[in-house]
């Protein structure tokens, strides 16, 4: 599967780029996730973390399919 | 209706959006940049927003509010981007026919942004370094 990925504020600034093109052999989120961490070293544990796909909120349950466009939220400090 | 905005937020001109012959309650809430927080003396600030997902959050946001509280009209902008101490960080605006609406809407509607809307902030110390906010 090819995925789009976004990265915000410190997983931003930790991947070093705002957004990339990830290969990967699954299709679960958690997997997704703990495959760009190892990649990138990120600090989070993913239940510190939303998901979005698609430029909407998910859950870490749903299946990805090839060409999704994925987030990786850190909790938000707006406001 | 909700923006995200990389410029000086125009207060008069989304009061004036406000204005409505049946509102005779206007309650606005200004959220400015603060030069301390958690014990730290801050220069400044940068926000980061996920702009797609942040606009529909917001738009959410404003039409829950419509549909909880009897309110005429609701407004909200937030900055993204540098800004100094001072700055206007977040704006909400609401009119409604009766105070109560108007003051409850708008808490709601700052409240559920704080907690919802996927914006970042970079915040610079006065030391010289500075971090994400990720509580």
């Amino acid at each position: 599967m090819n995925y789009r990925i976004l990265y915000f504020a410190s997983l931003r600034d930790a991947a070093g780029c705002d957004s990339e093109t990830c290969t990967a052999t699954s299709t679960d989120a958690r997997e997704l996730y703990a495959q760009l961490r190892q990649q990138h070293g990120f600090s989070f544990d993913p239940e510190r973390l939303r998901v979005a796909v698609n430029g909407e909120f998910t859950s870490w349950d749903r299946t990805l399919v090839d060409g999704d466009e994925v987030a990786f939220l850190p909790p938000i400090s707006g406001g | 209706m909700f923006q995200l905005s990389d410029s000086r937020v125009d207060v008069e001109a989304l009061t004036r959006e406000l204005a409505h012959a049946g509102a005779g309650a206007c309650v606005t809430f200004d959220g400015r940049v603060r030069d301390h927080n958690d014990g730290r003396s801050v220069h400044g600030l940068a926000y980061q927003a996920y702009p797609a997902l942040a606009q529909a959050e917001g738009e959410k946001i404003l039409d829950e509010a419509k549909r909880q509280f009897d309110i005429i009209q609701a407004r909200c902008v937030h900055r993204v981007g540098a800004l100094e101490i001072g700055d206007l960080a977040v704006w909400v605006g609401v009119s409604a026919a009766h105070r109560d609406a108007a003051f409850a809407a708008c808490r709601y509607i700052i409240d559920e942004v704080k907690a919802r809307v996927p914006i970042w902030k970079n915040e610079s110390y006065t030391e010289g370094d500075s971090g994400w906010l990720h509580p």
